[in-house]
């Protein structure tokens, strides 16, 4: 083995200036660095998430709940000799001198928080410090947006429903807003003695109520055995591991998507792997047949070359990995606009999965063809045109295919999804390669009719249909990369923006009380402004399903736990509205007196609900039971107000309800608000236009990151270019050799070249375009629902791309066999 | 300086004009301690019509003094005229089509493009140079070496001999007036061997063609008209 290693150390020497040692460590660099991008990136943010779970929860344990968390909880940590501290938190509209906007208060007791400290200053841009505890009594803290918006700066008074409040400080860093686009509305900070006095805790308020525990890991821990089994519907326990786990999950999903999307780059340099190593082998066939005449057993042949391939995968994933890392600090700058906080160093857990998949390329693509260098006879040494045996190629890449599968799962983080990528990515080449196939076979046949350097060229396309194929497949699969994300990313959303009518509401007024209906709508009449639509609210818990009484532990779905947890918005209608469509069962007919439900489809499949089950429901205490007649459809991009569940009129109505309302607000008009909540200090009024200009400011963000991801796809297309034009150069410069030989001009030599790449480059745009034209329809019909227009632009660049690049692309990389000498060409070929 | 002599010549005035003249021709490459001269300064002159013969050990260089000749590799030094044209004056551009319209050249290994069939192979020279009716030219060629069924066959379907007479036929398929054969009977058994000296010769025959030959078979060398020879790069008396 030593020998072996020692003679794979020089042959590597002499070997590492071919191309294809270069294309094979240019695949595995670009393979490697767009796996240990997303790798990185994603090990800092849950780092830094890991990192701020305790001061997140602001203490060691959380008990929360939508109601007042019982007294038992209380006094059991007080008995414990646990630290405690209560908050109480909302949203709500605050106004001061000049302005009202929607905040979220937080109303805590004096010993708030337990652990992390909140850093207060006198105005929003004075140096910061710690803060000392909380607010005392009377006095409110408020975040900086707050100050110039409502004109809340220290000193001045802000009302908060009904109490008047002094500010004292400007928070400028709360511990648990890491992520702050999570925080939407900006933070008002009152000590729990006034929360009574705001009046501002009704029926109907989005309330959530928390009580801190701090202390000794071993008492805390004990607490938490003893009280987990005690707690009540709508109440959870949260440790530091559960901390923010929608976070987490977001950001898992995220990274699943972006780790999916950079295997598109794994597969292309697989793609190119594999043509490398074949080449490389090709070229090693007579020296294999030398070293077998002289006495190297087959093994010794096999171990010789593997050891080459894997010094140059170890040189490709360090460099990999080492791309990888700068590419992920330019990926958290532009995204650093999401984090409050400093993210912390990456681990050294994606350098191993950049190594793990240079070696599964590796070694599941270059193995089929060391295994033909194995079989190659000694006779080759006296006779080259003895055929070497090649292993039936599916079988030999069926190690490379289904290590590829594997990652693609593991990447997927879950069998379905994973299933699904690997059928998608395999239906979507095996359709490329017939299609490819097909016109490949058709082009080919116009060589009759063409004459000159175009015959040779169309001649050479068929004779390397194989090649050919996967240049057409590798090319098809970049340019639509390329087309995706240039013309059609852009065009779609432009199209989506348009398909959102001019008047669509742009404020949700929630809260409003059964007594201040009338008042309510007659104060949007009176400004003339349409009167909204007010739908009901009733807040209720989702008991059973069927007999099946329904219990969070029913569900390993995250949200399906979190949606039995807590309460639901039932609402009431008589007739079907025009943005909710039936999918399953009926709406139910005018005078039909049965009480029924109809629910929305996404909810019910979340909690494996149908049309027939029955729901049983529990409303402050009272408990129905009725039927689902139907499941709806619900266009939620409407913006305005739309329920998960809806019961049949008369069965509600008997309940507490609050009213909820979506409007459109010109611009310019904001006084109309400001009224509004000065004649009805419990409605609030939330802004959409600032929460849309957030999502929107997410997703552009979101989607530079996944075209930073997709560069990297790019950038293995271009190496299996490479790839594929340099596995046949040594053919071209040979052919180029002998035609020049026969009196071939360059004009001639060029013509021939050209004919082939154009053809190659033409069959790739048609792959790409009509891979970019299904990709944009599915997207834009099942995704956006925008209705899909065809664009003839998409074809013509994709063809245009193709034939021009191509063409440019490969009359560069096969200058050499137009500029050498024929003699020099030909001796260096045969 | 070593000199160089034409070998049993007449007087040049008494010879029918030159179709090749080299003169000075020297061919050197860089190795990494040394320069090495594979062909020193030849000079000489082939006669229109001539067979001649370059013979030598191996390694002493006369392939690469073919190559020269032919305009398929560049000399360091010295120059060659192929019927009155300065070859190296000439662009690489220019050197193809010189060899286009003068020139066929049969190679060791037959060099065939494997992508067309023995016709298209044929045409190749004659579509490059424009020919009109290429495609019956080049039947008619292949009609002459025997292969008139064999028309539609890729090399890869050939047998060797079978190869070696499409690349004569593809040589002869232009009229070149000068034909360069670089061992042409090196990869053949001797019985084919000897078919496709025949073919050769007969066409030198019939065509008037030039035929400038490298071989090691002294059986070939003897048949020619001439015989030069060449050791270590350099053209012996």
């Amino acid at each position: 083995m030593t020998n072996n290693f020692a003679i794979a150390l020089r042959m590597l020497r002499r070997n590492a200036h071919s191309g294809e040692a270069r294309v094979l460590a240019a695949a595995l660099l670009v393979a490697v660095a767009s796996v240990t991008t997303v790798g990185f990136f994603a090990d800092r943010v849950r780092g830094a998430l890991d990192r701020q779970a305790n001061e997140l929860l602001g203490g060691d344990l959380v008990v929360i709940a939508d109601h007042p968390v019982p007294a038992a909880f209380v006094e059991r940590a007080r008995a414990d000799g646990l630290a405690i501290a209560q908050t109480t938190t909302f949203p709500s509209m605050v106004a001061g001198a000049a302005g009202t906007s929607l905040a979220e208060i937080k109303a805590v007791s004096s010993s708030f928080p337990l652990r992390g400290r909140l850093r207060v200053a006198p105005t929003p841009v004075a140096p910061d410090r710690e803060a000392d505890g909380a607010p005392a009594p009377g006095t409110v803290w408020v975040a900086g947006p707050l100050v110039s918006r409502i004109g809340a700066a220290v000193g001045e008074t802000v009302k908060v429903g009904n109490a008047s409040l002094r500010v004292a400080e400007v928070i400028t860093r709360e511990p648990d807003n890491v992520l702050d686009f999570f925080g939407i509305a900006p933070r008002v900070l009152i000590n729990d003695a006034d929360l009574a006095a705001t009046g501002l805790v009704q029926v109907g308020s989005r309330v959530s109520y928390r009580l801190l525990v701090a202390g000794e890991s071993r008492q805390v821990s004990r607490y938490e055995s003893e009280m987990r089994p005690r707690l009540g519907r709508g109440e959870r326990i949260e440790g530091v591991r559960d901390a923010r786990s929608e976070v987490r999950v977001s950001l898992e999903r995220a990274q699943r998507f972006l780790g999916l999307a950079s295997l598109l780059s794994v597969i292309l340099a697989s793609v190119a792997v594999a043509l490398a190593a074949r080449r490389f082998s090709l070229r090693q066939t007579d020296g294999a047949a030398m070293m077998r005449c002289l006495g190297a057993a087959q093994a010794d042949i096999f171990a010789i070359n593997a050891w080459q391939f894997l010094l140059l995968a170890a040189a490709g994933c360090a460099a990999g990995t080492a791309a990888g890392f700068g590419a992920q600090a330019v990926l958290a700058h532009w995204l650093s606009g999401f984090f409050a906080v400093a993210l912390p160093a990456p681990g050294w857990r994606p350098a191993v999965q950049g190594a793990v998949i240079g070696l599964v390329l590796v070694l599941g693509f270059t193995i089929p063809p060391l295994l033909r260098l194995r079989n190659v006879p000694t006779l080759r040494v006296l006779r080259s045109d003895v055929a070497v045996a090649e292993p039936s190629s599916l079988f030999a890449y069926a190690l490379g295919l289904g290590a590829l599968s594997s990652l693609i799962v593991w990447q997927a983080g879950d069998t379905r999804l994973g299933a699904i990528s690997v059928g998608g990515f395999a239906a979507a080449l095996g359709v490329a390669a017939l299609a490819g196939f097909i016109l490949i076979r058709a082009l080919s046949r116009l060589r009759a009719g063409a004459s000159g350097p175009w015959r040779y060229g169309l001649a050479n396309l068929r004779r390397r249909t194989g090649a050919s194929l996967v240049q057409v497949m590798a090319l098809g699969v970049g340019i639509m990369a390329m087309l995706l994300l240039t013309l059609v990313r852009s065009d779609l959303i432009v199209k989506w923006q348009k398909s959102m009518p001019a008047d669509m509401p742009n404020r949700f007024a929630i809260n409003v009380q059964n007594d201040q209906l009338p008042a309510v709508k007659a104060y949007f009449a009176d400004l003339g402004l349409a009167t909204p639509d007010l739908y009901p609210m009733v807040r209720g818990r989702l008991v059973a399903i069927g007999d099946k009484t329904v219990s969070p532990a029913d569900y390993t779905d995250q949200r399906a736990r979190r949606l039995v947890e807590r309460e639901f918005n039932l609402s009431w209608a008589k007739d079907l509205r025009p943005d909710n469509k039936i999918v399953a069962g009926s709406w139910w007919k005018a005078g039909d007196a049965a009480p029924q439900f109809s629910v929305e489809e996404g909810i019910a499949k979340t909690l494996s609900i149908r049309v027939g089950d029955t729901l049983s429901w529990d409303v402050g205490g009272a408990r129905f039971t009725a039927k689902v007649t139907s499941l709806r459809k619900v266009e939620w991009d409407s913006f305005k107000a739309n329920f998960f569940v809806i019961a049949s009129p008369g069965m509600l109505e008997a309940y507490p309800a609050s009213w909820i309302t979506s409007f459109h607000l010109p611009a310019g008009r904001e006084e109309v608000v400001n009224r509004l909540v000065e004649r009805f200090p419990n409605v609030s009024v939330i802004d959409l236009t600032a929460i849309m200009g957030q999502v929107k400011r997410i997703s552009d963000q979101v989607s530079r990151a996944v075209e930073f991801v997709f560069l990297f796809a790019i950038a293995a297309g271009l190496v299996v270019l490479f790839a594929a034009i340099t596995s046949t150069q040594d053919e071209r410069v040979f052919e180029g050799a002998v035609m020049r030989t026969l009196g071939a001009s360059r004009r001639q030599m060029v013509l021939t070249q050209l004919s082939e790449f154009l053809a190659i480059g033409l069959l790739a745009g048609m792959v790409a375009a009509a891979g970019a034209v299904g990709l944009t329809f599915a997207l834009s019909e099942r995704v956006l629902g925008v209705p899909y227009e065809f664009d003839w632009v998409v074809p013509v660049a994709g063809l245009l791309a193709g034939g021009v690049g191509v063409a440019i692309a490969g009359l560069l990389g096969t200058r050499r066999a137009v500029d050498s000498p024929p003699l020099a060409a030909i001796r260096a070929v045969t | 300086m070593n000199a160089i002599r034409e070998p049993e010549s007449p007087p040049a005035s008494a010879r029918k004009p030159a179709i090749v003249r080299a003169e000075g021709l020297t061919k050197q490459v860089s190795t990494p301690d040394h320069e090495l001269v594979i062909v020193r300064e030849a000079s000489f002159e082939v006669a229109a019509g001539d067979s001649v013969a370059i013979v030598g050990a191996s390694g002493s260089g006369k392939s690469t003094l073919l190559g020269l000749l032919a305009g398929l590799d560049v000399p360091s030094a010295g120059r060659v005229w192929i019927d009155g044209e300065d070859l190296f004056a000439l662009d690489e551009d220019g050197r193809a089509r010189l060899r286009g319209r003068l020139v066929g050249f049969v190679f060791q290994s037959f060099q065939l493009l494997p992508a067309l069939t023995a016709l298209e192979n044929v045409m190749l020279p004659l579509e490059l140079a424009g020919v009109a009716d290429a495609g019956a030219r080049a039947s008619r060629v292949l009609d002459q070496v025997g292969l008139a069924d064999r028309l539609g066959h890729y090399p890869r379907q050939l047998s060797g001999g079978e190869q070696q007479r499409v690349a004569v036929a593809r040589a002869f398929a232009t009229e070149p007036k000068l034909l360069f054969a670089d061992e042409p009977t090196g990869n053949l058994d001797s019985a084919t061997g000897r078919q496709v000296i025949e073919l050769l010769f007969r066409m030198n025959r019939d065509h008037g063609t030039t035929l400038v030959l490298v071989t090691h078979d002294e059986a070939l060398a003897a048949r020619c008209d001439r015989r030069i020879a060449i050791s270590a790069g350099v053209v012996q008396g």
